[in-house]
């Protein structure tokens, strides 16, 4: 799974691995075999490289019913593989006709008639709804378990990422900013980008070192205690469930609430410099109408400092 | 039901609102019909000019009949090079970014600005026997001026940008990813073209042919300058109405006529065509139940 920002070069990257673009620098090689070498002008053609390449929604062939779609990469009949997908009372329908469920499952069917080393996934849930999103990514992951291809997929939201992959790259303008399991990158992102990618907020501050680590004074007023060192200009990655509400009075850090709601069993406050997310309980606690200023506090630990480089 | 004073007055007056768009109406229609009777009163003039069954027996004369059939045989000729060389290149054209490659589309273009007569004349003088190439092709005993041959390069000349410039557009139009997807799934760039881009653009493709078989049978200048006008060698339907004019006006109008209809069959062909094309895959609605029943017969 890749994952990465609009513009971080994730579809150029697939389209390279595919075969259909034209880098002026790069190798790309499968199990020894030497797809592409700039270097060496060695540049294996799409159809000779036997990748199963689907590109946002899917690329099905409008003028083919769903049969023909599937018939057009092995150019033969595959009524096991409608029958595997679920598409053999779909045969004769055209792919404009069907929902985003079924061309994906089309496409995936197509995509295997050719016998595929490789499978090639670009954003498979851009065109959807929320709704049919959720049912489509669980049907994909129940088909990638079960198809035992290697896949390389890309998108641009991390959930979906960790939903389906074991291992995450992530992309950030053209390079390859880390590769971990999920919930390494959420632990221990290598970056600001990386860290803002799986959900955490950032701020931008002045560190100076403390003698356990650093404090941080953030533009906008506050301070933040971090565990690391740092000294001058940084940005602070906290995620949402990491920071607490605290007494505005007592506390080093202030904000005001925007929203507060509900999801999933947890309580998203929406604030004007951050997103906090706690338990339900909390709601009974304390006053959490829009425009209340609270204070808010971070375990040390929590609080990962990157430098003030990029900026998203 | 109780409009205050001040805001009555900021209140569109009914009935200005009325007389303004009655006048508009009338206006609209009044244009409409004038340009509809301008463009059709020709039209009508050329079918009712003589009794119908003149009309008919002038249709049989010698000369409409040669005409005919130098039409329809340079016509075809042309035509089918034009599609057979101008696909392949079209499709070239409109997928593959090279340099230079807007001075070609240009250069292509350019005979569709040319005065006709003008690229007759520059036939002429590149392959007329005192031609650029003229002198070349006459020492190997071939002369292309005053010749059927001639009709039919004056056509193609004339008419395969049309057809150039549709194709150009149709294959523009067909989605890049789906040609690069079926080069994923094996297909070569023949396969590419004729599984993938072709059925892709055939509306497109059909809509430009038909314009420019229409351009091609009603090809004039460049023929008359070319190819002169001989009756049953090179005067073709068009050549035939304006030789008629002075020694038979009867039978330069049932001509005349007969190219109205040939015309208006072609437009109405590539309309049909162009949307048929479209709504054989494009139709949204599916049953699975309905479709089966549909496939056992």
């Amino acid at each position: 799974m890749l994952v990465g920002p609009s513009g971080s070069g994730k579809t150029s990257l697939l389209r390279t691995v595919a075969g259909l673009e034209r880098p002026r620098v790069g190798r790309v090689s499968f199990a020894g075999e030497v797809w592409l070498d700039a270097q060496r002008k060695v540049r294996l053609s799409p159809e000779r490289r036997r990748v199963g390449y689907l590109p946002q929604d899917y690329g099905l062939f409008p003028h083919l019913d769903v049969a023909a779609n599937v018939r057009f990469a092995g150019r033969r009949e595959r009524p096991d593989l409608l029958e595997r997908f679920g598409i053999s009372n779909l045969s004769r329908a055209r792919p404009q006709q069907l929902s985003g469920g079924e061309r994906q499952r089309v496409a995936l069917a197509r995509a295997l008639a050719r016998d595929p080393r490789v499978l090639l996934l670009d954003e498979p849930f851009g065109a959807l709804d929320t709704l049919t999103h959720q049912q489509v990514r669980d049907e994909l992951s129940d088909l990638l378990a079960e198809l035992q291809l290697p896949t390389l997929l890309v998108t641009h939201t991390f959930a979906d990422a960790t939903a389906l992959g074991h291992r995450v790259g992530v992309l950030d303008q053209g390079r390859l900013a880390q590769v971990a399991t999920p919930s390494e990158l959420v632990r221990h992102p290598a970056d600001a980008t990386v860290a803002a990618l799986t959900g955490a907020n950032l701020l931008h501050g002045t560190a100076t070192p403390a003698a356990s680590g650093a404090t941080v004074t953030l533009e906008g007023g506050g301070t933040l205690s971090s565990a690391a060192r740092a000294t001058g200009p940084v940005q602070i990655a906290i995620h949402p469930w990491e920071l607490e509400l605290a007494n505005a009075e007592t506390s080093t850090l202030t904000d005001t609430i925007v929203s507060v709601r509900q999801d999933r069993g947890a309580l998203i406050i929406r604030l004007t410099r951050v997103t906090l997310q706690a338990k339900p309980i909390d709601n009974g606690q304390r006053s959490l109408e829009p425009g209340t200023t609270v204070g808010l506090r971070a375990a040390p630990g929590d609080v990962r400092v990157f430098g003030p480089g990029d900026n998203l | 039901m109780n409009p205050s004073a001040p805001s009555a007055a900021d209140e569109p007056q009914p009935w200005v609102c009325t007389v303004g768009r009655v006048a508009l109406i009338v206006a609209t229609a009044v244009v409409i019909v004038i340009a509809i009777g301008f463009l059709m009163l020709p039209l009508v003039a050329l079918i009712t000019y003589q009794p119908l069954h003149d009309l008919i027996s002038n249709f049989g004369s010698q000369v409409a009949v040669d005409a005919i059939k130098v039409s329809l045989k340079t016509n075809a000729i042309a035509f089918t090079l034009m599609v057979a060389f101008g696909t392949p290149f079209a499709y070239v054209l409109a997928r593959r970014r090279f340099p230079g490659r807007s001075i070609v589309v240009t250069l292509v273009e350019l005979p569709l600005v040319m005065p006709p007569a003008v690229a007759g004349l520059g036939l002429l003088v590149a392959f007329g026997t005192l031609g650029l190439l003229g002198h070349t092709l006459s020492a190997l005993g071939i002369d292309l001026a005053f010749t059927q041959a001639a009709v039919v390069m004056a056509i193609v000349f004339v008419a395969s940008p049309f057809y150039l410039r549709g194709a150009i557009a149709a294959f523009d139009a067909v989605d890049q990813t789906l040609i690069d997807v079926a080069g994923t799934l094996g297909a070569g760039p023949l396969r590419r073209m004729f599984r993938v881009a072709l059925p892709l653009a055939g509306g497109g493709l059909g809509a430009a042919a038909a314009v420019a078989f229409a351009r091609g049978i009603g090809e004039f200048g460049a023929t008359i300058l070319f190819a002169g006008s001989f009756q049953g060698r090179t005067q073709t339907l068009a050549l035939a109405v304006y030789g008629l004019f002075d020694a038979n006006l009867d039978q330069a109008v049932a001509i005349g006529v007969l190219l109205i209809f040939v015309s208006a069959a072609i437009l109405l062909t590539s309309k049909l065509l162009t949307s048929s094309w479209q709504t054989s895959w494009k139709s949204t609605s599916f049953s699975p139940g309905e479709r089966s029943i549909f496939a056992r017969r």
